[in-house]
């Protein structure tokens, strides 16, 4: 074969990703910010060029910053408790015990589940007056507490969802993990007189590092592109307790139809989820051993 | 006292097929600051002998005593050992000097003391270049180096290996074998030493326990060993190539190998016996002794590997240098009184001094 036909056949094999790529991935962020700098075409009025006034709107609009708050707090509450929680039941499972098949595959099953059944039978459980967890706490004796309903707690209920689907997600990584370590490694300690809990400190966790960081970038990503959980529970209220960035990019720019305005807040989007992932690899990746 | 005292142990697996016998009543005593090799083909128990002196596997019956102390029921940890994995068992994000020094830092040992010990230690395996790299940045060797490092700095009186050569190629693995002796035997440690290779064995042991399917089938010194095999076990497995095993049968005047006409090779009553003889005791002399056709010769440099037939039987015989033998040739065996073998029809060896009569009819 002649370096030229070579040449083609790669780009041929390429072709199909690299165009369903190109298609809804690379055009669609371009095109975003594109409108990002133009007014929103409404009838007969063609969208023009405006510079950055739509994003000076963004500066002074109270609901973004509040969504990129929430959003924040949301990140923080769930990433470090559904990996802890994903390790925990992962070095669990691992070991050997009566039922672990059975037990892998409770820990997996809400990743399973599709996320508005999910969301609509924690809506059942957060009911007031007759949900799954006032009938648990009116039975001990506790106040009554509308869980989705109270700006203190929406955020927080939306949150314990987050990390009890996570948590099995994560597990999966975790275990495929321990499973591919020598169990000499753990003998070698053992003779050694290390504790389990020092082993798991020296050698277990440092060589899950990789499959940590890259846990970690995913709940990132999941936790600022979250917006099944809000549709159906809580739609962003009470009083945009719950409002996540993703869910205000829905209702601008498909309830309100300010399509400018919505590509400047998935511009902001992008802008946080391609820095975290950047950061995450330069930073952490360091400090990671591969094998 | 002994350094390791194994006494009726027993250890075995629940399979689909039932239970599997991986170590059955196994008792051996072991004398201190001396090269034990466990040997055996592949499932024969020696690995897990090794883990249950270890504490690695729990044993199903008998006690095992490490320096006279009962150790049956002691977590690994708390038996005063040291061990080096087939696999090297290097923890792969640590330097050379973390590992080596591990059990140190478990054992809270001060840093002056480790940072003596690590370089002792380093100096006496030739490491002390290597301390800052990662065990994936070493070869084979040093990494094999770098797990006795880790053994040996705790300074545990018994440290026990499992395959340590196993990973190595063959020049690495002869210059290996050499030094790890030398190691044991400048450190005085009691060291049990597991492996399938009986030039392994051979070479470094004092003593070799030949295991099969979880037995003993000899407990002795390596001359003791090729010089007197127990059984016919023993016979086949210790030598390359193997001792010849040829069933006597009654001749005209005394035992003739099975099939052929003679000459007579023992006395009548060997009839019915197994004569063993090694390929390397066989001499060629034309003329003299047991003819047999030649069915291949296999020229190998030094010395040459003659397989005949010889009644229904087939024996190989090396002798040096080449033979001007081809297949279909008549070869003349002749052999020394002192190197036949006798063994029962059950495979045990006959008696010596009965042997050494009967090597008396020949030769």
């Amino acid at each position: 074969m002649t370096r030229q036909m070579q040449w083609l056949y790669g780009w041929l094999l390429v072709l199909p990703a690299a165009a369903l790529l190109a298609l809804f991935t690379h055009y669609p962020a371009i095109a975003t910010a594109w409108h990002s700098f133009h007014s929103t075409p409404k009838g007969a009025r063609p969208a023009v060029f405006v510079g950055g006034d739509n994003y000076r709107l963004l500066v002074d609009d109270p609901i973004f910053w509040q969504s990129l708050t929430n959003n924040l707090w949301y990140a923080l509450g769930t990433i470090p408790a559904s990996i802890g929680l994903a390790l925990l039941m992962a070095t669990w499972v691992n070991g050997r015990l009566p039922g672990r098949g059975f037990l892998r595959l409770a820990f997996f099953t809400p990743t399973i589940l599709p996320m508005i059944a999910v969301a609509n039978i924690w809506l059942f459980f957060y009911t007031p007056e007759y949900g799954l967890l006032e009938q648990i706490t009116k039975g001990l004796g506790f106040a009554s507490h509308n869980w989705l309903g109270s700006k203190g707690s929406a955020l927080g209920a939306l949150m314990v969802v987050a990390v009890w689907k996570e948590a099995g997600f994560f597990m999966i990584f975790y275990l495929a993990a321990l499973q591919s370590m020598s169990p000499n490694l753990a003998e070698a300690a053992a003779i050694e007189g290390a504790s389990r809990w020092y082993f798991f400190r020296r050698v277990t966790f440092p060589l899950l590092m990789p499959t940590t960081l890259f846990v970690l970038v995913n709940a990132v990503i999941n936790a600022f592109r979250m917006v099944d959980h809000v549709v159906v529970m809580t739609r962003g209220g009470p009083d945009n307790a719950t409002e996540l960035l993703l869910y205000y990019i829905y209702e601008i720019g498909f309830r309100f139809w300010d399509t400018a305005y919505a590509a400047v807040l998935t511009m902001v989007l992008l802008a946080i989820l391609g820095t975290v992932a950047l950061a995450q690899f330069w930073f952490i990746g360091r400090r990671v051993h591969y094998q | 006292m002994s350094a390791i005292a194994v006494d009726n142990v027993s250890k075995h697996w629940t399979t689909r097929e039932g239970r599997v016998h991986a170590v059955d009543g196994l008792s051996f005593a072991l004398e201190p600051g001396t090269l034990n090799v466990l040997l055996g083909p592949s499932g024969c128990g020696k690995s897990t002998t090794l883990r249950l002196i270890a504490g690695l596997e729990q044993a199903d019956g008998g006690r095992i005593h490490i320096a006279g102390r009962d150790v049956t029921d002691l977590p690994p940890a708390q038996r005063n050992i040291a061990m080096v994995f087939q696999s090297y068992a290097l923890f792969p994000h640590l330097s050379v000097a973390e590992n080596i020094v591990f059990g140190l830092r478990v054992r809270r040992v001060s840093a002056a003391d480790t940072a003596t010990r690590l370089k002792r230690v380093a100096e006496l395996l030739g490491l002390a270049q290597l301390l800052d790299r990662k065990p994936g940045q070493l070869s084979g060797g040093q990494q094999q180096r770098v797990a006795l490092g880790r053994a040996i700095i705790a300074e545990a009186p018994v440290c026990l290996m499992d395959e340590p050569l196993s990973n190595l190629d063959a020049q690495l693995r002869q210059d290996m074998r050499a030094e790890i002796r030398s190691l044991q035997r400048a450190l005085g440690i009691t060291m049990v030493y597991v492996t399938h290779d009986q030039v392994e064995a051979m070479s470094m042991a004092d003593r070799v326990i030949l295991l099969n399917a979880g037995r003993i089938e000899q407990n002795a010194t390596p001359v003791e060993l090729y010089e007197t095999p127990a059984n016919t076990f023993v016979a086949r497995f210790i030598g390359t190539p193997p001792m010849n095993l040829l069933p006597l049968a009654e001749g005209a005047d005394g035992a003739v190998i099975d099939g052929s006409s003679g000459p007579a090779v023992a006395p009548i009553d060997c009839a019915g016996l197994t004569l063993g003889l090694r390929p390397e005791h066989i001499t060629l002399l034309h003329g003299e002794g047991v003819p047999a056709m030649v069915a291949a010769v296999e020229y190998l440099g030094a010395d040459s590997l003659v397989t005949c037939r010889l009644g229904n039987a087939t024996l190989a015989a090396r002798v040096g240098g080449s033979v001007g033998l081809a297949a279909g040739d008549t070869a003349w065996l002749s052999w020394a009184g002192s190197a036949q073998h006798l063994f029962e029809s059950d495979g045990t060896r006959r008696a010596d001094a009965e042997r050494n009569e009967a090597a008396t009819m020949f030769a």
